[in-house]
């Protein structure tokens, strides 16, 4: 069986700049997988590559065994690709339903029609709905999002992309400003999502990762440094090395 | 053949001339966007300001020709001063929409009060009589007020570039541009040097219209008129490029000259088009940089 | 009064939404010297219909609208000169000559955004203006065009000099246009660039093709752009170089503004009053005229985002609460 995402010898440098240099990356499908690294070390081009918001300079981008390197946002996202942001991006100004239903129509390729009103396509609102209720957003459904707390705008982001209904979820800290009287809410929905759902989660918190994750991605200055269950992880000394010279300097 | 050589050279000498005029009106206004990100549309106002204060100066105080120059600098990079910690200075964070809408109510403005105190019609330029006569060389002669721009020009954009090349002040500028929050983290005031460089900004358009005023009219519509030639300079050029609009600006004034003297029925078609297709090439600009 | 669109709005016209329409048949009875100063205001709110479209729903920031409403104008005036003077046939051609310069720009402008956008709407619209200017036997250049006549529409209403007919012809209109824009804003499309205009990144990643939705929203809105350009010249009976300026661009701006963006109702507020005041103040004192609509610019942005409207929206929002 083909892994969910892979990338096959993707380097990407800004001039003289080398931000990332021949990483070989598979994603199983199911995975809870986490990549990890030091700040600096291009996790996040990385992941812009990935959704296709950075051209690689070279290397294969694949989803379920298909070639999407050259293709769009819009196309990867058509593919199964979904994302969630490290700094919140949604639609301030517009309701919380409305947000994920965005998505939803968006996959459901309703965006495009002209005439009959939103409201009348009732599945999208639905489905919107119940995915809002399985988070504990519904009683904020009808709030716009610039009214919410900081934690549960977190939460909009993961719905919207559950909207799309994935098959590999990137999440970029998404935990991130969160404080920790919320986020064991964000760590609940973390281990409630789909299994059939391949996650690659990005993380600075230690905590969540080795709680999360089964398998873990080291990232240092472009390149991977190692990859393994999070016990050999954990005993790694390079990765030791890493994590407690960053704390040193 | 003769004729053409010598209409060749006439058209390139005025072209110059007026893509100088242009440049130094138009410098500040990319500095501005680049180094604050402020979209400036009233920029224009500055420099019609300066050819006003420079008109009156002389016309109705009878002040000579350098004075009221220096006088028109001065007054507009104070005024502005003023505009950019009582107005601009609040609408840096803002929109771009709102950006838009401030400075296109400025401009509204300054028409307005533009028409109520010179009238609708262009103030009369009466140029001092060393610069009104021809210069003989090279077996030609050259209008001596355009030598004069010329010339003139070279050394405000050779200091200006000293100046940002070489001073204190311009390595601040650079660094704010190229990183602002670094700029701002490593303890660099930031208020205090966008208030000065776009003092320096609308000095310098404000110089350039005081100079450039028989070539363009000082009339009330000033800013509106010119708009578009001025943001061409900076976004062909670059935003937060000296050498792109210095460049962008040459190659209007020539162009515009050159198509007004052999296709005037083309007008100022080809500059547009030529616009259009640079954009579309390099939305950044020839100098800018990619985002 | 807030007409934002999206999956719960509830799309049905509420009873104030025929005010504006009271109000209009209103006039046409009260006011009927001021008739074709009326045809003006509902020409120019179908043309700030379109820039709200774009601008307020789908947060492009054009200096250039008047190319297609100019573009309209000349394409409905040049068919009048040498074809045929059927009205709706001209409306149609100037929809459709519009619509098609908007797909071309469209493709064009909106691969940009920031200062090149801004740069190329004007450039373009600069374009547009050069063309008109030189393309004398065409266009008719600075003298304009005019000399053509206008048959009656549908072969039975004929253009009048107190402008009755033009009055109801442009209601009419408007009210099309009124009804296609508010189905299009309740649409899951109109809900979609509300999107875009939120969150440029959001909805890339949610898998909206933005740049081939924000260029088919474009081209609507020039079409719509077209056929108000095509109706003033079916009214007034002339096309001058003005309806490609700039200033008619800014002016546009300045009425959508006033009345408040992506609301539906700002763009028949804005023109109304806007327009309405010109012809009280702008004759005689054209300096102030300009100063006011200047410093109304300026206070808008400082103090109150949603021109007439949102001003309106705060006060009842103010009252509710103090009765409660």
């Amino acid at each position: 069986m083909s892994p969910a995402l892979e990338t096959q010898s993707l380097c990407k440098s800004f001039g003289a700049l080398t931000v990332a240099s021949e990483i070989n990356f598979r994603l199983e499908p199911g995975a809870r997988h986490a990549l990890i690294g030091p700040n600096g070390a291009g996790k996040t081009t990385f992941v812009n590559m990935l959704t296709g918001r950075i051209p690689p300079t070279s290397g294969r981008i694949l989803i379920g065994g298909e070639d999407i390197t050259a293709l769009g946002q819009a196309a990867r996202v058509k593919r199964g690709l979904g994302r969630t942001f490290q700094i919140n991006t949604l639609f301030q100004n517009v309701a919380v339903v409305d947000n994920v239903a965005f998505a939803v129509a968006e996959r459901e390729g309703i965006a495009w029609r002209m005439f009959r009103p939103a409201r009348s396509y009732r599945g999208v609102l639905d489905e919107s709905m119940a995915l809002l209720d399985t988070l504990g957003l519904a009683a904020d459904a009808r709030l716009t999002v610039a009214g919410l707390p900081y934690g549960k705008q977190r939460l909009v982001e993961i719905a919207i992309a559950l909207g799309l209904k994935p098959s590999v979820l990137l999440l970029d800290e998404p935990a991130a400003g969160v404080p920790s009287l919320e986020s064991h809410r964000i760590l609940e929905v973390l281990d409630a999502l789909p299994k059939d759902i391949a996650i690659l989660i990005i993380e600075h918190d230690m905590d969540l990762v080795f709680r999360f994750a089964q398998r873990i991605t080291v990232l240092t200055q472009g390149t991977v440094l190692v990859e393994g269950t999070p016990a050999e992880i954990a005993a790694d000394h390079q990765v030791r090395e890493v994590y407690l010279g960053e704390r040193h300097a | 053949m003769q004729d053409f050589l010598s209409s060749l050279v006439s058209v390139a000498f005025h072209g110059l001339a007026y893509g100088m005029i242009l440049y130094v009106i138009s410098v500040g206004l990319s500095v501005t966007m680049g180094l604050m990100g402020f979209v400036n549309l009233a920029h224009g106002v500055f420099a019609m300001a300066g050819g006003y204060v420079m008109l009156s100066a002389m016309n109705s105080y009878g002040v000579s020709f350098p004075i009221a120059v220096a006088t028109a600098f001065i007054a507009v990079a104070v005024a502005s001063m003023v505009l950019e910690r009582l107005l601009y200075s609040r609408l840096y964070t803002a929109g771009e929409l709102d950006q838009v809408l401030f400075t296109i109510g400025l401009i509204f403005m300054s028409v307005a009060i533009a028409r109520l105190v010179y009238g609708t019609l262009p103030q009369p330029v009466r140029l001092p009589d060393y610069l009104t006569g021809q210069l003989h060389f090279l077996g030609r002669d050259f209008p001596a007020y355009r030598v004069f721009l010329i010339l003139f020009s070279i050394s405000i954009i050779g200091l200006l570039w000293f100046g940002v090349e070489r001073t204190r002040w311009g390595a601040m500028v650079r660094a704010a541009v190229d990183y602002r929050a670094m700029a701002q983290s490593v303890g660099i005031n930031t208020s205090r040097l966008f208030t000065l460089t776009f003092a320096l900004g609308s000095g310098l358009a404000a110089l350039g219209g005081a100079l450039g005023a028989e070539i363009i009219a000082i009339q009330p519509t000033y800013p509106f008129e010119h708009l578009v030639f001025f943001l061409i300079v900076v976004a062909v050029g670059g935003l937060g490029s000296l050498r792109g609009p210095f460049v962008a600006a040459l190659l209007i004034g020539v162009t515009d000259t050159a198509c007004k003297y052999w296709v005037p029925e083309f007008g100022a078609f080809f500059i547009f088009s030529v616009t259009i297709a640079v954009l579309l090439w390099r939305p950044e600009g020839l100098f800018g940089r990619a985002a | 009064m807030n007409h934002t669109g999206g999956y719960v709005a509830d799309p049905r016209i509420r009873a104030i939404e025929w005010l504006p329409w009271a109000i209009a048949l209103l006039c046409y009875f009260v006011a009927p010297t001021y008739l074709p100063l009326g045809s003006y205001v509902l020409t120019m709110i179908i043309f700030a219909l379109s820039l709200d479209l774009i601008l307020g729903y789908g947060g492009i920031i054009t200096l250039g609208h008047s190319a297609y409403f100019g573009t309209g104008a000349y394409a409905a005036g040049i068919l009048a000169a040498r074809l045929t003077g059927e009205p709706l046939i001209g409306l149609l051609a100037g929809t459709l000559a519009a619509g098609l310069l908007g797909l071309i720009t469209g493709l064009i402008i909106l691969r940009t955004r920031g200062l090149a956008l801004l740069m190329l709407t004007l450039a373009i619209t600069s374009l547009c203006f050069e063309v008109a200017n030189k393309a004398t036997s065409w266009t008719g250049g600075a003298d304009g065009l005019g000399g053509f006549t206008i048959q009656p529409i549908l072969g039975l209403f004929k253009f009048d000099f107190l402008g009755k007919t033009a009055y109801v012809y442009c209601l009419v209109v408007l009210f099309a246009c009124w009804w296609l824009v508010r189905r299009l804003v309740y649409s899951p499309f109109g809900a979609s660039l509300t999107g875009v205009r939120e969150n440029n990144v959001r909805m890339h990643a949610a898998g909206a093709p933005v740049y081939r939705r924000l260029v088919i929203a474009y081209t609507i809105s020039a079409a719509l752009a077209g056929l108000a350009g095509a109706l003033l010249t079916q009214t007034t009976q002339f096309v001058g170089l003005k309806v490609l300026g700039f200033e008619l661009s800014g002016e546009l701006m300045v009425m959508l503004i006033l009345g408040g963006f992506g609301r539906i109702y700002g763009a028949f507020v804005g023109p109304l009053v806007f327009l309405v005041a010109q012809d009280y103040l702008a004759k005689q004192f054209p300096e102030y005229w300009y100063f006011g609509i200047g410093a109304m610019l300026v206070l808008v942005v400082m103090f109150a985002r949603g021109g007439i409207l949102g001003i309106i929206d705060a006060i009842i929002a103010r009252l509710r609460r103090t009765q409660s």
